[in-house]
This record gives C-alpha cells, sequence and structure tokens, in this order.
C-alpha cells in the first residue's frame, strides 16, 4: 500500500458515524509503555533507538494485532509524507520532527497505530468514530495484552507502568474525546466550560494535540491524571463528562436558532458559499468556514451535505494532504489557490450528484 | 540569577513541561505567582499541573535547606542511565526507568502534586519481570560499553559486548 492511497480515503475516525457523531468526532485512547531494558528515549544512544525498534517490530508483526498491518518508518519518509500522518493523527507532530530511527505501525482501517520511539519507547492508540470509549478501551487492552506477551514492560510494583514524563506514570493512559462546539464558542460559553473541566482535573487541547491551536471549533478533551485510578476509572470519568458537554452545545445551538435564526442561517450559507466559489483560500478560513458548514449540516440548514463529507474536507484540505494528491510541493501561494480549486470541485453540485449516485 | 520579567532576585526555577518543548522560567516570587495562576503560561489548555508541582517542590525545597543541599540533590545522578536531577528538571523527561528509584526522594512530592496519589491501582503485566536488577544492569552496561569505546578501552568494551550478549540470549531463551 501507498501512502499515497490515505489521500483518497479518510480514517476511521472521521467515518462521520457512531453515537453523538454530530458533536464528538471521534474517540481514543492512548497507552504509553517502555521496553525494560532501554534507557528511555532522551538518554537511548542510535544503537539502542535501533534496537528498540528492531524488538517492538518484530514483538508487534509476531502478536497478530492485525491482519493488514502497514509498518512504516518514519525516518526514511519525505517531510511532506510525515505531514501526511500528522495530519490524520496516525502519528504526533513530535514524532514527524523527531531524530534517529523511529517508526509507526498501522492498521489499512486506520483503527489504531502504534507509534515507536516517540517520547516513550512505544506509544500504542486507538481511535473510533463517534463517542464510543468503552469499546476502545477494550480494543486497546487486547492490543497492549497482545504485544506485552513477547515484550517486558518497564514496571514498578508501586507506580505501576514507567514513562519518561513522570506525568504519564502509572496506567500510563490518556483518553480523550475530539468535539465540535461550534455554537458554544459562538456564545462566548467555551470558557467557562474549560474553568470547570480544569477543575476536575480534565485537559482541553486543539485538533492536532499538545500546543495546537482550536482550530475549526475542535476541542480534544482528556484525562490529567494516570496514576491511583483504574483504567475503567479513567474512562468512566471522560465518558461521563461527555455528555454534559454536548448538552450545554445543543442548548447554545438551540439558543442560537431561538434567538437570532437568519443571523445562523446567514453566516452558515455564506460560509457554504465562499467555500463553493473561493479562487483562493487559507487553511485556516478553510477550517473556519468548514465549522459554519458543519453545524449548519447538523442544524438541517444545508440539505445537501453530508457529515461523513465535511469531516474529510477538514483533513483532505491540510497541506501536506493537498501535495500528495497534486503530487508537486507547492509553496503557500500554490496550495491556497489548489485548496480552493478542490473545494470547488468537491462541492459542486454535479459531483455531489455523482456521488449520491455512487453511495 | 535575576528574575526574567523584573530586577528582583529569581528564587523559582519552573520547568514548564506541557505543551511543545520543556520551558526553563527564573522567576521571582511574585511573578511565579502570576505565572502559575494564569492558566499556565497563556497555553489555552490550562494543563499547569506539572509546571506547578515542580515550583511547589522547589519551594519547600528550599525551606529548611541551604543552597549547597539543593544543588546537591540537583546533581545527584542516576547510577544506571547517568541523568541528573538537574538535567531532568531542564528536559522535563527522565533517563530510564531506574531514575524512579534513584531520585524517588524528589521525584515522590512532584508524583504526589501531579497525581494526588502514589499507587498504581490499574492493570499489571501478565508475567511480571523476574528480575527488574538484570534489566537494569543490562542500560548500565551498554552505558559502560560506550564509555569505553569513546575512551579507547576496547577491550573492556569486548568484554562488556559478550556479557551484554550473554544475558540476551539467557533472556531470550
Amino acid at each position: 500500500m501507498e501512502l499515497k492511497e490515505l489521500t483518497q480515503s479518510s480514517g476511521e475516525w472521521l467515518r462521520g458515524n457512531g453515537p453523538e457523531a454530530d458533536i464528538v468526532i471521534s474517540s481514543r485512547v492512548r497507552l504509553a509503555r517502555n521496553l525494560a531494558e532501554f534507557p528511555f528515549i532522551s538518554r537511548a544512544t542510535p544503537q539502542d533507538r535501533v534496537q528498540i525498534e528492531r524488538i517492538l517490530r518484530e514483538s508487534i508483526i509476531a502478536s497478530q494485532v492485525s491482519a493488514d498491518l502497514l509498518y512504516i518508518a518514519v525516518d526514511e519518509l519525505q517531510g511532506v509524507d510525515r505531514q501526511l500522518l500528522v495530519e490524520r493523527h496516525l502519528i504526533s507532530r513530535e514524532h514527524a520532527e523527531g531524530q534517529g530511527r523511529r517508526a509507526v505501525a498501522i492498521d489499512k482501517a486506520e483503527k489504531f497505530s502504534l507509534m515507536i520511539n516517540e517520547e516513550d519507547h512505544l506509544r500504542i492508540q486507538v481511535m473510533q468514530s463517534g463517542f464510543n470509549l468503552h469499546s476502545v478501551w477494550e480494543q486497546i487492552n487486547a492490543i497492549d495484552n497482545a504485544i506485552e506477551r513477547k515484550v517486558t514492560y518497564a514496571f514498578h510494583e508501586r507506580l505501576g507502568y514507567l514513562t519518561a514524563c513522570p506525568t504519564n506514570v502509572g496506567t500510563g493512559m490518556r483518553v480523550s474525546v475530539m468535539m465540535h462546539l461550534p455554537a458554544l464558542v459562538i456564545t462566548r460559553q467555551i470558557e467557562k466550560v474549560f474553568r470547570s473541566l480544569q477543575k476536575i482535573s480534565l485537559a482541553v487541547r486543539g485538533l492536532f494535540g499538545e500546543g495546537s491551536q482550536a482550530m475549526g471549533d475542535f476541542y480534544q478533551i482528556s484525562n490529567q491524571i494516570t496514576l491511583g485510578r483504574k483504567e475503567d476509572d479513567l474512562v468512566q470519568q471522560v465518558s461521563d463528562i461527555v455528555p454534559v458537554i454536548i448538552d450545554y452545545e445543543r442548548q447554545a445551538r438551540q439558543f442560537l436558532i431561538k434567538e437570532s435564526q437568519e443571523n445562523l442561517h446567514d453566516r452558515v450559507s455564506r460560509a457554504y458559499g465562499i467555500l463553493r466559489t473561493a479562487q483562493t483560500i487559507s487553511s485556516e478560513e478553510t477550517m473556519h468556514l468548514l465549522s459554519s458548514v458543519r453545524m449548519g449540516v447538523n442544524l438541517g440548514l444545508i440539505a445537501d451535505l453530508q457529515i461523513a463529507d465535511i469531516n474529510e474536507l477538514f483533513i483532505h484540505t491540510q497541506p501536506a494532504h493537498l501535495q500528495k494528491r497534486t503530487g508537486n510541493e507547492l509553496g503557500s501561494v500554490d496550495r491556497n489557490i489548489e485548496r480552493a480549486r478542490y473545494l470547488r470541485q468537491y462541492l459542486s453540485h454535479e459531483d455531489g450528484a455523482q456521488r449520491a449516485e455512487k453511495n | 540569577m535575576k528574575c526574567q520579567q523584573c530586577e528582583r532576585p529569581a528564587t523559582f526555577h519552573i520547568t514548564e513541561l506541557t505543551g511543545g518543548k520543556p520551558q526553563e522560567l527564573h522567576l521571582c516570587e511574585d511573578h511565579a505567582r502570576t505565572y502559575l495562576t494564569s492558566s499556565s503560561g497563556g497555553e489555552p489548555t490550562g494543563a499547569g499541573g506539572m509546571a506547578a508541582a515542580l515550583a511547589q517542590q522547589v519551594q519547600q525545597m528550599a525551606i529548611g535547606q541551604t543552597a549547597e543541599e539543593l544543588a546537591r540533590l540537583d546533581q545527584q545522578a542516576c547510577p544506571v542511565c547517568g541523568i541528573t536531577f538537574y538535567e531532568f528538571r531542564s528536559q522535563g523527561r527522565l533517563g530510564c526507568p531506574h531514575d524512579y528509584v534513584a531520585f524517588q526522594p524528589q521525584l515522590e512530592p512532584l508524583i504526589m502534586n501531579v497525581h494526588g496519589e502514589l499507587e498504581h491501582v490499574g492493570k499489571r503485566p501478565h508475567c511480571t519481570p523476574g528480575s527488574s536488577e538484570k534489566r537494569t544492569q543490562l542500560i548500565r552496561m551498554r552505558r559502560e560499553m560506550k564509555e569505553s569505546v569513546e575512551n579507547e578501552k576496547y577491550e573492556r568494551a569486548t568484554e562488556l559486548r559478550d556479557q551484554i550478549r550473554r544475558i540476551e540470549t539467557d533472556q531470550a531463551s
């Protein structure tokens, strides 16, 4: 399988179905694991990294976690290919920009990815469309158990799984949901929601994880604490809070409809209009407008688009996806022109009709 | 050292681990308080746990301890991977699994601040490692081998290489 094939499809987490998929884009769990007989990455020599990569590669392949595994040597990839994997959330930015031997194993449906030599020796992540953390936890637990039969993880009797950063020690587990919260942003209630989440030790991040801006009104909500609680309890803590936020977002949407149906309809229609007609458009503006359109589809203000299509557009209009599809390296001016061209083509009605026939 | 934001001496040395790369901050008490209460330095995430914990820890260590004692704690090194506690503070990443044992007195208050607990209650590996001693020994020997090569002590390096191979094949069988 070629990486370029990825640009024709969207991964599991963008399918746009599953429980509460209008607001919860995806559910994700990741586990941080390290091999007991090697130093953590910051002290690992290039030879250590090579050995860690070999041991984990062999163990992952032998544990048969997927019948259709794609194994990629990340350090041998071109920059644009690494960026492509970041845009699809298959590797982190840190992994893409890192140094030395490193790799990722992905199942072809993009339901999980196993990063080798990131901040920890092994980072397992499982993703699923919609709100279903318990199912994701079951899947990742099975993968973790299968690999663990082949290797010895660094584990401390009292502190649990040992990680390079003490913020992950214990379970090594981060449970997160990606939510689309445009109405809370428009009604300026989002800060209030964040403050209350912080009080119960939950973290909020942007679309591409740590340090990234909340582009397109997407927010990742995850646990901060990893030690002293059972995995099930960590899953439950996030699972309990998500319906509350969904409810706030739905109330804010209803408020917008009730108070200013015309304004909201206008905002959504203009956004759709610009996306269908622009000749050059930046990534930021695209995200911003797609966010309005996505809410418009969910509220029935736009009839001829599917949520899955918009989810796909969020990722397919990112820089590396545009460049892989055209097959050329593009500067930002050319990318903006290409992005606008792609959006016009994708959103034009003839094309929409074709896709409808195909489905 | 002066505070990065005013002329007063810096008494708080904060390592910010949230977001991108770790960042070192040297602040006076007032500016440290402002920094730590302002949702962790402008990050929209509000993940101030680790920074606050490290700052509080330095403060705790400062009570009843002289500058020399603080410096001594900072200079303490892990016998397995060789990282000093100071290096951990400035990078925000530990060097090897044994650090959790070697720096236990320094790390425990920090872990307590971040997680509010010190005991893991979640899942455990099905087969717990027979002797963790042997595993950290491997880390130590690989480091010594590298140093021997660097110091041109090739005989010692060869010896170590053979010992490492023996342990590795023992484990595999």
